[in-house]
This record gives structure tokens, sequence and C-alpha cells, in this order.
């Protein structure tokens, strides 16, 4: 009994409205000719332009997609190991630990992690800069990993494993040539989180950051403590747009991909 | 225990260990250390090549002088007890404006519902501090919503709401309502809508039915919801940085004051052990709740 009375029409239109319209006019005041922010005075793609040209912006974005390819990458390595050691693991000594510490990032305020990391970099005397960076990005997006690659994990028939395994695969081969093709959309989406959760983090790359390395949310967050600014709109245009581009594609491609399995299995169940 | 299986165990268990197990203890050992004018700025340092007795003069060097600071200078405990309001309040705004729209996407037509999905997931993926930001155009004196105001004629001289706690909860709801309306959702889809059926031919009007049916069974998705918002809500920086005044007092804030500016590292270091200690509850709580839901699902 699904009805759409006025009153969820209302609730709907306002609940969006709200989500979107301060986006859209970020958006639509990237392209204002006046600097000042909240007044229209035509339309112009001069900001873009003068951000193209900012060195310190362009220099802080490279720092931060070299983070964020490294951080992620290495976090779904370790957070897709992470997962199958508590799914299929068993037992073994301090597995409570192990899932502790595999949680407790995930409800930890960023404040702590990046102070207690920050701590600990000086405390071994490691140079901070973009290692340092990677290292704290890597260790709480790991934890995101392991959470998005164990629900899937879970979710799927083992038996295919052990026929694998009967069949006289190894159980490295078994991994490769069964588990992952099985879990590798749920580890593709846990990159692509790591991916995000690193580009889009300022505390934590604030405390373990050093002088050398400047990522664009720091560089973002000092210069908008002083207020609006019309290249920040510009550059806040462009990630949206990314974003927004990357999410409808993925959508797309899953819907897609449902579709022809949906498909497939009818076809062999007709033959 | 074969070695490949041991290494896949040892790796991310190491790697956890050493960068968020061992940092935590860090904080923990420095909270208990004076400041010093000194690089680290703290004392005193744990110096293990003198054995025994170093460890010993190092264990009898602490105390808890900073835990003592904090109870007695009013700022942090007044920072405590604003963090919990801030984030009690704007949880339970978060629910309000969630709650509806939650409602409202159970009961859209099936053919929408993806397209809603995506909609509410995707402010999610769009970076947190643009988002904080773009409220900072629309809330000055002269943003969009006092120019809209006064447009409409509702009120004849600007509104002051950025650096305000206003705009601090404006800012909450805002970043965290994705977190609210996906888990209150997950619970209104399932419902079972012949309950609402039985109800009504009961004798139930609508609102009755979403009172005594809907409302109780869509609770764990409200609880959900709400520890979802509630536990990085108390914790927060960017959004009282950016959005609140000089007078919002938030413990996240405060931390990172104590630690950039003041520069007291076994202060800030206090402060996020008791930070993390007034967290535990909620978590455990939340984490509970997880628990019964699936063995309730099960």
């Amino acid at each position: 009994m699904r009805r759409l009375t006025w009153f969820n029409t209302v609730s709907l239109t306002i609940g969006f409205a709200f989500l979107y319209i301060p986006m859209l006019i970020l958006i639509i005041f990237s392209f204002n000719e006046s600097k000042l922010v909240t007044v229209w005075a035509g339309f112009s793609t001069k900001w873009y332009g003068e951000l193209i040209r900012n060195e310190a912006f362009l220099d802080a974005a490279w720092v931060t997609l070299r983070v964020a390819v490294l951080s992620s990458t290495v976090a779904t390595v370790l957070g897709t190991m992470a997962a199958y050691v508590m799914v299929r693991g068993g037992r073994f000594f301090g597995r409570t630990l192990f899932s502790g510490m595999i949680y407790a990032p995930l409800v930890m305020p960023e404040v702590i992690t990046g102070l207690s990391l920050l701590l600990l970099f000086i405390a071994i005397g490691l140079d901070r800069g973009i290692i340092t960076i990677v290292l704290a990005h890597t260790t709480f997006s790991m934890c995101y990993v392991s959470v998005v690659v164990s629900s899937r994990l879970v979710s799927f028939d083992r038996s295919v494993e052990e026929a694998a395994l009967d069949l006289g695969c190894t159980p490295f081969q078994a991994f490769r040539l069964v588990t992952l093709p099985i879990i590798l959309p749920a580890v593709a989406s846990g990159w692509l989180l790591a991916f995000t959760l690193s580009l889009d983090d300022l505390v934590i790359a604030s405390f373990t950051a050093g002088p050398s390395a400047t990522t664009l949310p720091i560089k973002i967050f000092s210069s908008v403590r002083l207020g609006v600014s019309p290249e920040i709109n510009a550059l806040s245009t462009i990630m949206i747009a990314i974003v927004a581009v990357g999410v409808i594609v993925a959508s797309l491609m899953s819907k897609n991909a449902i579709a022809r399995q949906a498909r497939e299995e009818k076809a062999a169940a007709q033959t | 225990m074969n070695p490949r299986k041991a290494l896949l165990i040892l790796v991310p268990y190491l790697w956890l260990l050493a960068l968020f197990l061992v940092p935590f203890l860090i904080v923990l050992k420095i909270s208990l250390s004076d400041v010093a004018l000194s690089i680290p700025p703290y004392t005193p340092t744990l110096d293990l090549s003198a054995g025994w007795a170093g460890f010993r003069d190092f264990l009898s060097e602490l105390d808890f002088e900073n835990y003592v600071f904090l109870s007695e200078d009013s700022l942090y405990w007044k920072s405590y007890l604003s963090s919990l309001k801030i984030a009690l309040i704007s949880t339970f705004l978060t629910l309000l404006v969630g709650y509806p729209v939650a409602y409202g996407m159970a009961n859209a037509p099936d053919e929408w519902r993806p397209t809603l999905m995506m909609l509410v997931i995707l402010p999610f993926w769009t970076s947190f501090l643009i988002r904080v930001y773009a409220w900072m155009g629309i809330l000055s004196n002269e943003g969009f919503l006092n120019q809209f105001l006064l447009w409409t004629g509702l009120i004849s001289e600007p509104l002051t709401i950025l650096n305000t706690n206003t705009a601090v909860y404006i800012g909450i709801v805002y970043t965290y309502l994705p977190f609210m309306i996906l888990p209150i959702y997950a619970t209104l889809e399932k419902l079972d809508a012949s309950l609402l059926e039985a109800a009504e031919d009961l004798g139930c009007t609508r609102a009755g039915a979403f009172w005594l049916v809907t409302l109780p069974l869509s609770r764990p998705g409200m609880i959900a919801g709400c520890f979802l918002v509630f536990i990085p809500a108390l914790g927060e920086f960017v959004i009282p940085s950016l959005l609140g005044g000089s007078d919002t007092l938030m413990i996240g804030k405060v931390l990172w004051e104590e630690f950039f500016s003041n520069r007291d590292w076994p202060v800030a270091s206090a402060v996020a052990v008791v930070l993390l200690a007034i967290l535990i509850v909620p978590i455990i709580l939340f984490q509970r709740q997880q628990q019964r839901q699936q063995e309730a699902e099960q």
C-alpha cells in the first residue's frame, strides 16, 4: 500500500531542496563576475581561470591526489586481508582485540585519531610529510574497506570456494580464481570509499601533515576561514561535478550489471 | 597454523597495533605528563636505555595533574557540557527533518526509489568541508537567507546567524542528514503494509495507524540514525570552527586550539582521553542495539 500523499510530496521536496540548494547556490555563484560573492554581476568564468593559475592550489591538489591514490590502494589490500581474516580466519589469538581495532576507528573522533598519530610520529622521530599523511589515511580507511568487504564475504555462498579446493586448487588459487572475482565489486567500492575519505579529510591531515605537504582540504580550510571567496566556489564546483559524474556513472554501471546478470540467469534457466 | 594464514593475520594486525593502539597509549601517557619547554614539549620521556630504573623513574613522574586541571578550569567542563547539548539538540533536529524525508521515500513509487536513494547518497560522497562552506555564504549578514527574508518583508533588519550556535545546528543537520535518512528508510521500506491495512480496517485513522504501527516499527532505524549523528557530532571540529562563533564551545575545537595555539600537548591529550571516555557510553549502547537488531532479524 504505497501512496504518495501530498504530505510525502511536500516533505520530499523540502528535504531534497534543503540538501541541494546550498550546493546549487555555490555552483551558480562560481560563475559570478563580481568578487562580492552574494551579489550577482553577470556570467563569467574568470574565477576558473584564476584557479588554474593559482600554483598553491595546484600543488595542494597534486599532493592530495597522490596521498589518496597511495593510501586507498594500501588500505584496500590491508582492509581486504582484515575482512578475510575476520570472516574466514576462524579463531586465533587476540581476535577480539583485532575486531575492536577494526571497528574503533570508525567511531573515533577525528581530532583524537589525528592527535594520537601525530604524537606517535613525533615519538619515533618520523618527519611529517606525504608519508605520514598516507600512513594516517591508510589506517582509518582500511577499517571502512574491511567493513564493506566483510559484508560481501559474509553473504556469499561458501560452497563455491570449497568446490574449488576439492577440485585441487591451493587456498591461494581458490582465493584468486573464485573468491576475489565474487567480492571484487565490494573491493572496488571499498577502494572508492577510501579514496574519497582521503580526498576529503581535513582534521587528520592537519595533524599529520608537516609544513612540506599541504593537502587541498587544508588549503581550502585556511582560506575559507577568512570568508567566502569566488575562487573557492569555482574549486568546489569542480569537485562537486567530479563526484556527481562519478556517482551517476557508477550507479548506471551497477544497474546495467544487475540487468545483465538477470538476463544471463534467465537464459541459463531456459537452456 | 600454516605460515600463509599467519602472515594474512599478522600484517593487518601489526598495522593496527602500531598505528592505532600504540598512538592511543602514547596519548594516554602524555596526558599524565607535565608540560616542558623542550622538544617534544612534555616530560618525562621514557628512556628505555636506562632499563628498569628508567622505567621506574618514568612511572613515578606521571600524575593526574592535567585531569585535575581540566576539572578545575570551567572552560573545559563547560565545553564538554556544551558539546553534549549541541550534539543532542542537533541529533533531535536531524531526526525531525530526516524522518519525513525517509517516510516520503518509502512511500514513493518503486521506479523512483533508486534515484531518490542516489540523491541521498550523493551529498555523502561530496566533500564535507565544501558542504559546510556552502552555508557560510547563505547564513552571513549579507547572505542569501537574509536577502531572501528581507525581500519577502518578513524581517526588516538582517538576522545574525553565522557565527552563532544556530548556524552550528544548521550545519550539523545538513551534513549528517543522509546518516539519519538511510537507516530510517531501511526500516520503513521493510515495513509490512498489510499491518497498516489491518489497523485501518480495525478503525484506526491514518494518523492513528502511523502513530501506533509505523512509528514503533521504525524505532530501530531511528535509534541507529540518532547514534550515527550523535557520535560524530560530539567531537565535531570543522562545523563549529567555520559556522560557530567565538562563544561556541565544542570540545573538538578546544582540543585543536589547545594543541595548535597553546601548544599544551599534555592538556590536549587529557582532553582527548576524557572525550573518549564520554563517547564510550553511546558507542557501547549503539553496538548493543545493532547486535539486538541482527539477532531479531535472524
